[in-house]
């Protein structure tokens, strides 16, 4: 049964950036994209087992730290080799000044 | 550790593997993340303004080689030419193979692929190998980009200064690789959906060398290959001297960047050919950072790595010699002192490898 989990605050995350969200045993990564919005994905690349954490948000793309594959964090998908496999997306939405994910 | 195996299915790279060597993390200088967002950011000018001199000037000597073709005034021009076809080649292919010297993705990959060519590296093998390059540099058995193995060979290394080695392999490789797609060792970094592609740039590379060939023959001169094929040759040595020093005598089987890599300061002309790389610390441990912004990165870090080498000359002196001792000694390797600021080695993984432990403990003597 998914559940709204909080998160962070919206000023916890720069414009074009992203930050680590760890929750019951499993990892995350939450962006603020450029349009505003907030989007979660699995924090794990799925090429290695690499932390997008530490990537860069390029507009709606993040780029993996280990080896520069890419995905477009809205939907996960696989955009640039060396990544194959598309990365699983979470529901976000900010409600009273928070930013919540729905986690499985 | 003795003998080192290094087959993708031998003994040493299943000990990565069962050591847990392969899964581990690797040592990172801490950078805030301010900082590090900005060395990152990617901009396509610097790449745009060096991409129109490489092949500005690659057009000019060549042109005036030919021109000048055959007399041996023509010489300096395909020197020249060769350097910017044999080994600026390289670094192209690194950088946009990385996709991150230009901002935008189709400027990346057009450079990549004529830089492939160029350099006579299957664009779709080579990109697999350096992503394991990366995960596991230096990791015997496991990493397919190891320039000198142990115990070195430097009869190979002297004629790889002007491609020997390389060329003789790439041949029966591209033919192999236009026929059955990746051989069996390739096989084992290349996923399997990236097969077909493997096989179809071989076969267009395998089409321009024979139509170059077969114009040589018709022509009766040998001048179409001095323009495609030879300057792999003639032209190699500069990214094989450079490229050398990126780990050469340095150790293997750790997952430290600042005891398996090293930084050379260099003259501009020899950091334009090799778009940076010299700063090869910094470029493993961030490999997010484009090559214009590793000066930048070097600064920021430097107080936790190894001093650099203050030019080629004295990285030659530190690593030749380190080559010929692991003749006798196959361990032996070269451990750089860190600066008082800098976070100690990790030790822990090392003590696993035996070579390292051996080293590790004479160091602290
Ligand atoms: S670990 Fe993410 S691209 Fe390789």
């Amino acid at each position: 049964m998914p559940h709204w989990i909080d998160a962070c605050a919206p000023g916890d995350i720069d414009a074009e950036d992203l930050i680590r969200f760890d929750h019951a045993g499993a990892t995350h990564a939450i962006y603020h994209g450029p349009d505003g919005r907030f989007y979660a994905t699995d924090g794990l690349c799925s090429h290695e087992h690499v932390h997008l954490a530490d990537g860069l948000v390029m507009e709606f793309l993040i780029e993996c730290p280990k080896h520069n594959g890419q995905f477009d964090y809205r939907t996960g998908e696989a955009k640039r080799a060396p990544v194959c496999v598309n990365l699983r997306t979470y529901p976000v939405r900010v409600e009273a000044g928070r930013v919540l994910v729905e986690l499985p | 550790m003795g003998k080192r195996d290094y087959s993708p299915f031998g003994a040493d790279a299943q000990r990565a593997v069962d050591r847990g060597l392969t899964a581990a993390e690797w040592y990172h200088t801490e950078v805030p993340r301010k900082v590090m967002k900005d060395l990152m950011t990617r901009t396509d000018q610097p790449a745009i303004r060096d991409t129109l001199i490489l092949y500005g000037v690659m057009i000019a000597c060549a042109g005036i080689g030919i021109a000048l073709w055959p007399s041996w005034a023509s010489l300096p021009f395909w020197l020249a030419y060769g350097v910017l076809y044999g080994s600026a080649s390289d670094s192209r292919w690194h950088e946009c193979g990385h996709g991150t010297a230009f901002r935008t993705p189709w400027m990346n990959d057009v450079v990549y692929q004529i830089a492939s060519f160029m350099i006579m590296r299957n664009p779709a093998t080579w990109r697999w190998s350096h992503a394991r390059h990366h995960s596991e540099t230096y990791f015997v058995g496991r990493d397919p980009e190891i320039a000198v193995m142990r115990p070195p060979d430097l009869a190979r290394v002297m004629l790889n200064f002007f491609g020997i080695i390389d060329v003789m392999k790439f041949f029966p490789n591209l033919i192999r690789n236009a026929l059955d797609g990746p051989t069996a060792e390739e096989r084992t970094f290349v996923p399997e959906s990236e097969w077909g592609k493997v096989r179809k740039v071989a076969r267009i590379h395998l089409g321009i060398y024979a139509a170059t060939l077969t114009l040589a023959l018709w022509t009766h001169s040998i001048l179409p290959l001095m323009v495609i094929g030879l300057p792999r040759m003639y032209g190699a040595w500069h990214h094989v001297m450079t490229g050398l020093l990126q780990h050469g005598g340095l150790a293997d089987n750790v997952i430290d960047h600042r005891l398996n890599s090293r930084t050379v300061l260099m003259n501009p002309v020899s950091r334009f050919i090799y778009w940076n790389m010299n700063y090869h610390v910094e470029h493993h441990m961030f490999p997010m950072v484009p090559y214009h912004a590793l000066p930048r990165l070097h600064e920021t870090i430097k107080g936790d790595l190894p001093a650099p080498n203050r030019s080629i000359l004295e990285g030659f002196r530190e690593m030749w010699p380190a080559f010929r001792r692991q003749l006798a000694y196959e361990d032996y390797f070269i451990r750089r002192d860190l600066p008082a600021s800098a976070k100690p080695y990790r030790e822990d993984f090392h003590q696993f490898v035996p070579g390292m432990m051996a080293q590790a403990s004479n160091a602290a003597e």
